[in-house]
């Protein structure tokens, strides 16, 4: 079975105030706190664009090596929601701002462009709220005229991962240009996908499934996985498809039909009369062109040839534009690249997976980070006591790691006499393991070696234990 | 002296010169809308509301319309006063906030005092489909005073309101105006701000003055135009001094006659008005000239695309969820959307809804909707090429005198019909004024049209007003005495 997946991603577009009116944009504020007769829809009101949105369109558009449409129109699409104040929400259809450009990202080892169709404005609509009264839903307009880009792929994408890599990639691009924020938590990144599977290569393309409600990275993994498999299924039994739109069920990870080709709407599409046309200047676009930084797949290869970065580590250094700006910012201070990269991609990457908090939230100050590289360098602390112990405690106690590590009392142990009498321990405690490598087992040693480490809590410097141990056990010879 | 019976620069002139206050005015104004509007003759201009609440603020003395009082047409914004549009869907829907009419107006030091009759949503050419019921027209009370804004012409045409506002989608502000005997004025698309008024057709609508006499139209257009941050459609021109073109001379102006907006459909007795007035025009040096608007033709047909297509669009807000009438019977969403606006819409709303949304439906909207912009646009070329030849075009008002209540409520196309020549200035976005040149029947105002380029009202008012002068027409109504 061979899986055709195409993305369709709203972006919240970084902007202080909303697209049609000066209401500002705020994640989380009480409901119905930053609305006024615009965002509301009330009879008489009317949008008038806020500049910046197209400001950071044409960012986004251009980032994402996309042509600019030579005019700006808005359309109406019309549709009845109860979190869609005027009956219609303003939108391009006709002539989206952006049309092609490509993403390029990693399908397995190997670069593929993800072609884009189209990136078009658009405003949001508000939330429904069903849990603030016992028999009836709410409605919370704060959201209403959010704005929003559309990023529409062409059905490039074969797999699951693929499409992970895609959305990873595209976040990384828009939080390079500063077009947005991408935080899926505060739903400023949403995604729909559509997901056909054929039998053969030759096949026409199958029936296209739309799976809406992905509020995550993980979910959209998920969700496309599940739907390749039942589609699959359904194929090998023989069973016809649908087109049809389904919701994804994060908590029983699973879709459901939500409505049928034939239920589809009419949305009616006609220009806003009420925003006034205009053309893009092409002096505007090449001025923003110019002023767009480093993208990160330029960056990433820079970072290869410039400090001898692995792919992995130029990759994921990449994936935030704060990191690789962290990153550069501490080499700039102290020139070990590699050693830098190894805590950014290693303890570092891995606390925030582990934890929910962001690079910023983590706070640790770039001394801080180059501290703990040099006390591994000068091989005052190991490199594996410095992560699993040092590192946490940095960033619990917000302070210096040298004094961390002499209040935890974390400092690497190369005395001699203390070394000695744990590699005695571990000789004694251990007579057979012993024997093995007298024997021939050179990987005897290794565990020993991971004894004194243990006892050590540690501590102790393993390059200086390996050459003590090596010497003790040629001497009981 | 009755102050009800002033114009806004006679009673503007009394109130700066300390002869009158502004409380004798609204007195004045109350107690000539209790006795006419309401008790008596029952002309009902104004919408039914508990009492009339005056909307003020502080202004300079010297502010073009201190102390003046304006009645607004039921689709004006007024902050803490409710706006319905004439529609029950509306009902209770209280504004909090003002149009930007409504701002210039106040800061101009004008008085918001009244709100008129219309039909519903403006949907209307006779005041008939209004929710609180027609209102009549004051020349004839048989007879419709026109639509959409036939409240304010009535109010103004009867005394009961100094001046007000109408506004304009296919003729709504120069019907009634010819209808009732006073002055009417579309500006050009983008001359007002749209802001606040509740949307009809949006690339089509304008708001308005209507007004006793050529004068107080300048007057008033001059307070309420000019570009508006909160109206994208607004157009960044300068707004000359309007009152400074009244009694300059009309010598030399080429004045263009269509042929085509004289061939069919006009009574009679409104040729012969027409016939007149180009020879009071010409003995004041006007030249009329023969000009050919070819696709004016194609003008109601268009229209009755394009403006129920917005339309449907523009009164989709209206679905009970947080504003005006809420069916209390509905067990689903749907329900909820469908019964609200089956119960808060009337008939004709309905009618244009549905009229709109087919033109706008996937697998129409090339052949309705595309077409008709198309058309639109050879409309506005036909004007554009009449507008290099003329200063100014010359057209009837309305093919009749008013007409009857009731007498084509039962045929929306005759009804449709009554807006043939005032539909294309709409289409071409130009400004055109209505102003009376006649009377036929014994006692029903005529109205004569003048069309002009673009945001050059002024040339508007410098014919207007030579007209007026010359004929008098508002002194024999008794627009001014």
């Amino acid at each position: 079975m061979i899986p055709t997946i195409g993305l369709e991603v709203h972006v919240q577009l970084a902007t202080r105030t909303k697209i049609f009116c000066g209401c500002a944009v705020e994640f989380g504020a009480p409901p119905n706190k930053n609305v006024c007769p615009v965002c509301l829809g009330l009879p008489g009101a009317l949008p008038v664009l806020n500049r910046e949105v197209f400001g950071l369109g044409l960012r986004a558009v251009l980032a994402l090596g996309g042509e600019v449409s030579s005019v700006v129109k808005f359309d109406r699409k019309n549709y009845f929601y109860p979190d869609l104040p005027k009956g219609y929400q303003i939108s391009q259809f006709a002539h989206p701002l952006g049309v092609g450009g490509s993403v390029e990202i990693d399908a397995g080892g190997k670069p593929k462009a993800v072609r884009l169709n189209r990136l078009h404005l658009e405003e949001d609509a508000g939330k429904l709220l069903h849990d603030q009264l016992p028999d009836s839903s709410v409605v919370d307009l704060n959201r209403a005229g959010t704005p929003l880009a559309e990023i529409v792929t062409e059905p490039d994408l074969d797999s699951a991962e693929e499409a992970y890599q895609y959305l990873t990639t595209l976040k990384a691009i828009l939080r390079s240009a500063g077009a947005s924020e991408c935080d899926m938590e505060k739903g400023q990144l949403r995604c729909d996908a559509n997901i056909s599977v054929r039998k053969n290569p030759s096949d026409l393309l199958g029936k296209r499934v739309e799976v809406k409600n992905l509020n995550s990275f993980k979910a959209v993994r998920l969700a496309i996985l599940h739907e390749i498999t039942r589609q699959s299924a359904a194929l090998e039994k023989g069973e016809k498809l649908v087109q049809e739109t389904r919701l994804w069920d994060d908590e029983r990870q699973k879709t459901f039909t939500m409505r049928s080709k034939e239920d589809a709407h009419d949305y009616r599409y006609f220009p806003e009369p009420d925003l006034v046309p205009f053309f893009v200047k092409k002096e505007d676009v090449e001025k923003v062109r110019a002023s767009l930084p480093e993208m990160p797949k330029a960056k990433e290869d820079r970072f290869i040839k410039q400090y001898g970065l692995t792919t992995y580590d130029a990759k994921t250094l990449n994936l935030e534009k704060e990191t690789a700006d962290y990153f550069e910012s501490c080499v700039r201070q102290y020139a070990q690249p590699k050693s830098i990269a190894n805590w950014l991609t290693g303890p570092v990457a891995a606390y925030l997976n582990a934890n929910p908090v962001s690079f910023k939230e983590l706070g640790l100050r770039e001394e801080w980070l180059i501290e703990m590289a040099q006390l591994v360098e000068g091989g005052k602390i190991s490199f594996q006591a410095a992560k699993e112990k040092l590192f946490p405690e940095v960033i619990a106690l917000k302070k210096r790691p040298q004094e961390v590590m002499k209040e935890k009392g974390l400092e690497q142990v190369s005395d001699d006499s203390a070394l000695g009498s744990w590699i005695k321990e571990a000789i004694e405690a251990n007579p057979k393991v012993v024997a093995d490598y007298k024997a021939g087992k050179d990987t005897a040693a290794m565990f020993l070696v991971g004894q004194v480490m243990k006892k050590s809590q540690g501590k102790a410097n393993p390059v200086k234990v390996k050459e003590l141990m090596a010497s003790k056990l040629a001497e009981s010879n | 002296m009755d102050l009800s019976r002033l114009t806004i620069s006679g009673l503007a002139e009394r109130l700066r010169k300390n002869e009158s206050t502004q409380k004798d005015a609204l007195e004045a104004l109350s107690k000539s809308i209790r006795e006419r509007d309401t008790d008596v003759r029952n002309i009902r201009a104004y919408v039914p509301r508990e009492a009339i609440k005056p909307i003020h603020r502080k202004a300079d003395r010297n502010s073009p319309l201190w102390g003046v009082p304006i009645a607004m047409k039921d689709n004006i914004c007024v902050e803490g006063l409710e706006v319905t549009c004439a529609s029950n869907i509306l009902k209770g829907f209280v504004s909090p906030y003002n149009a930007t009419v409504v701002e210039k107006l106040l800061d101009a030091g004008a008085v918001i005092y009244g709100q008129t009759n219309q039909d519903e949503f403006a949907f209307g050419s006779s005041c008939e489909t209004s929710c609180y019921g027609p209102t009549r027209n004051p020349r004839d009370p048989q007879c419709v005073p026109g639509g959409s804004s036939g409240g304010s012409a009535a109010a103004v045409a009867d005394h009961t309101a100094i001046a007000a506002l109408g506004s304009d989608t296919g003729g709504s502000i120069r019907q009634p105006a010819a209808f009732c005997g006073v002055v009417g004025i579309k500006p050009t698309y983008g001359r007002v701000s749209r802001y606040g008024l509740v949307a009809f057709a949006s690339s089509l609508d304008q708001i308005g003055p209507i007004t006793k006499d050529v004068r107080d139209a300048a007057i008033l257009l001059g307070v309420i135009a000019g570009h508006d941050p909160k109206d994208s459609t607004t157009a960044n021109v300068p707004v000359p001094d309007y009152t400074s073109f009244l009694g300059k001379s009309v010598k030399g102006m080429k004045v263009g006659k269509p042929k085509e907006y004289f061939e069919a459909g006009l009574t009679p007795e409104v040729a012969k008005s027409i016939e007149e007035s180009c020879a009071a025009l010409r003995s004041l040096g006007v030249e009329i000239v023969d000009v050919s608007l070819p696709h004016t033709q194609y003008s109601v047909n268009v229209y009755y695309i394009v403006a129920p297509s917005e339309a449907s669009s523009n009164l989709a807000r209206f679905d009970g969820v947080r504003f005006g009438h809420r069916s209390k019977s509905s067990a689903t969403l749907l329900d909820l959307f469908e019964k609200s606006r089956g119960e808060g819409f009337g008939a004709e709303a309905k009618r244009r809804i549905i009229l709109g949304t087919y033109s706008l439906s996937s697998g129409y909207y090339d052949a309705y909707y595309l077409k008709a912009m198309k058309v639109r646009t050879k409309i506005k070329q036909d004007f554009d090429d009449a507008f290099k030849k003329v200063d100014a075009i010359l057209t009837p008002t309305a093919p009749s005198g008013a007409f009857k209540l009731g007498e084509k409520t039962a045929d929306p196309l005759q009804m449709y019909l009554s807006d043939i020549f005032t539909i294309s200035a709409n289409l071409a976005g130009v400004p055109a004024i209505s102003l009376p040149c006649g009377i036929v029947q014994k006692n029903l105002p005529v109205g004569l049209q003048f069309l002009g380029r673009p945001f050059e009202e002024e040339k508007l008012f410098q014919l207007a007003y030579a007209f007026e002068e010359a004929t008098g027409w508002h002194k024999k109504l008794g627009n001014v005495s």
